[in-house]
């Protein structure tokens, strides 16, 4: 059945209905609703629910239920993601799964509430100390932002892995038509901490880290070749192909259809994982593309290194111009797009890389 | 020729752990183990451990343990309690990591009232990190940052926390400070532990049991002199007893 439902409210029933049975967190716009919705709904299904006294004791305390083999759910947003790394770099360090989601707002220190795609950066390259990565997860509707609910905590437990919901302050706030997913059957993990010490976990002295940071590599070398997703537009005869993401994703997807329907030879990259980065789309480009354009969210331009490094290595033999259309926050439209899109192409634009 | 008792060592912890000598840690993660023991909760046992002299606990333990981020062990514990209420779920941290920089969450697990039980190991330092002023450290106490003794005026003046909490907070089942000094003061510490324990199976509420352990390195002073001061010293600011019993007052 497909009804109107405000993101925040459809993601938090999703979380649920792909077997969260545990949140804990603090409140932060744009994305309270998750947490003012799983408030009451936990109980209902016997899970349970945690205010947290801070951002770091909500994921330590997602750290625990986590141990203890629970689907485990956190959301916040720009300061409370900071303040959660810590949590993450450990939960990373323990191969705990969680899912983490972040409703992004634009800004540095308390920032703004803009929607955004500011925290790129620190989502993708392992925002806290070490050297770990998470799986990046970035939306585009709520109806998506609902179907991924399963696949990432699918994910977290094979891989054994943090996945970030990189959404945007839009994507919580916005109504939408959705249709919900099943629920799935519960099942605690096997290597769960349940108190009689079934799992027999070394301790941190016994630890081989150099071992395990081989052993992380390789895992993470094997996210990077299966688990890669994206979606793709006219992109293997295109002369300029977009790179955009979540909400700006979906705007450049009708900005790159009113192009080719203006004989413009447009395509769009939309990743879907943020890391891994989907390079192999890369690989799908017209060999003789004369530029990739990403359009972001952000005053710097974040994403735009990932999408050049990929046109580097998948076009070796070129050296392919990349722009970046940064738009600050806020959605950019499809108007603004075409222009400048057509400023790239007249030169008036200068290339990132 | 009196007969010789021979205590066995609770299987929790029959492993050498790497304490200082003359430290209080071993005698306390004993004590604990015995009490598990004693109430048949030897195969239902999570200890969330801090950071510090206390990490050592789980190198020695052969149970479910996870190490927390600093200071973080109660809200850790939190979320292991919530799902696995008949699970004992037993934070052991040092005063550093449970009143420094974990006072947010320690305080909220027990403003909560969290079903959980906390050990705190208060020796008035930082132990692992070599001795540094903790918020427990005595007025005029030499540490490596307070070289010239501890100025209350400008540091603070020594934190006693289970009694704030057993004072204070309506969902804290039992509270209760001990020691390492004497045969009597561990026969009585050991009550304590086993008080607390209990209130935590039988879903009563939250509670702590602070222990004054004896830090000879980070004093200077020789174990029997460190007991001497723990004795002279501390427990005039930091009282032995029950602050809150079980049954008392609990909502």
């Amino acid at each position: 059945m497909v009804e109107m439902m405000k993101g925040n409210e459809a993601i938090a029933e999703a979380a649920i209905r792909a077997g969260a049975r545990f949140y804990a967190g603090y409140p932060i716009t744009p994305s309270s609703e998750i947490m003012e919705y799983l408030s009451w709904r936990m109980a209902e299904v016997g899970g349970s629910f945690v205010q947290a006294e801070s951002e770091l004791a909500g994921i330590n305390m997602v750290i625990g239920a986590s141990a203890c083999g629970v689907r485990a759910l956190t959301a916040s947003s720009g300061p409370g993601i900071s303040l959660k790394q810590e949590g993450i770099s450990t939960l990373c360090d323990e191969g705990l799964p969680a899912v983490v989601i972040t409703q992004v707002r634009y800004g540095n220190g308390l920032g703004t509430l803009f929607t955004s795609q500011c925290d790129y950066n620190r989502e993708t390259r392992g925002g806290g100390q070490g050297d770990y990565r998470c799986i990046v997860l970035c939306p585009s509707s709520v109806q998506e932002y609902v179907d991924l609910m399963l696949p990432a905590y699918e994910l977290s437990e094979k891989y054994r892995i943090v996945v970030i919901m990189m959404g945007e302050g839009t994507l919580g706030q916005m109504m939408e038509p959705v249709e919900l997913p099943d629920f799935v059957e519960i099942k605690r993990t096997p290597w769960a901490l349940n108190g009689h010490y079934t799992y027999k976990k070394i301790g941190i002295f016994e630890r081989d880290s150099m071992a395990e940071a081989v052993e992380l590599r390789a895992k993470y070398d094997e996210i990077k070749e299966k688990e890669q997703r994206w979606e793709e537009e006219s992109i293997q005869d295109a002369d300029y192909v977009f790179v955009a993401y979540g909400v700006p994703g979906r705007a450049t997807l009708g900005a790159v259809r009113e192009l080719r329907n203006a004989g413009e030879k447009v395509g769009l990259i939309r990743p879907v994982t943020a890391w891994p980065y989907p390079e192999k789309a890369f690989a799908r480009i017209n060999p003789n593309v004369k530029g990739i354009i990403t359009v972001e969210e952000n005053a710097t331009g974040q994403m735009i290194d990932d999408a050049a490094l990929s046109i580097k290595k998948t076009h070796k033999d070129r050296n392919i111009p990349a722009y970046a259309l940064t738009y600050v926050y806020n959605t950019p439209p499809i108007g603004r797009i075409k222009e400048d899109y057509f400023k790239v192409k007249r030169g008036e634009i200068k290339e990132v890389y | 020729m009196a007969a010789t008792r021979e205590r066995k060592v609770p299987v929790l912890v029959d492993k050498p752990m790497d304490f200082c000598p003359g430290c209080g840690h071993g005698i306390i993660s004993r004590l604990i183990m015995e009490c598990l023991e004693e109430l048949g909760q030897l195969e239902n046992i999570i200890f969330p451990i801090g950071v510090g002299c206390s990490s050592n606990l789980g190198a020695g333990l052969e149970c479910d343990r996870l190490h927390c981020c600093h200071g973080r062990a109660a809200a850790v514990a939190t979320g292991m309690k919530r799902v696995n209420p008949d699970v004992l779920v037993v934070t052991y941290q040092g005063d550093g990591d449970a009143y420094n920089i974990g006072i947010a969450e320690t305080f909220s697990a027990a403003y909560r009232g969290e079903h959980i039980t906390v050990i705190t190991i208060n020796n008035t330092n930082f132990g692992m990190t070599g001795g540094q002023m903790a918020v427990t450290t005595m007025e005029g106490q030499k540490t490596s940052t307070t070289v010239h003794g501890r100025d209350c005026g400008v540091t603070g003046f020594p934190l006693r926390f289970p009694e704030m909490v057993a004072r204070e907070f309506p969902n804290v089942a039992y509270a209760a400070r001990g020691t390492v000094t004497t045969p009597a003061q561990i026969n009585r510490l050991k009550g304590y532990i086993k008080n607390a324990l209990e209130a935590q199976i039988n879903h009563e509420g939250y509670s702590i049991v602070e222990v004054l352990s004896p830090c000879p390195v980070n004093w200077g002073l020789s174990p029997v002199k460190a007991m001497e001061r723990i004795e002279q010293e501390l427990i005039p600011c930091y009282p032995i007893g029950e602050f809150k019993k079980r049954g008392e007052g609990n909502v």
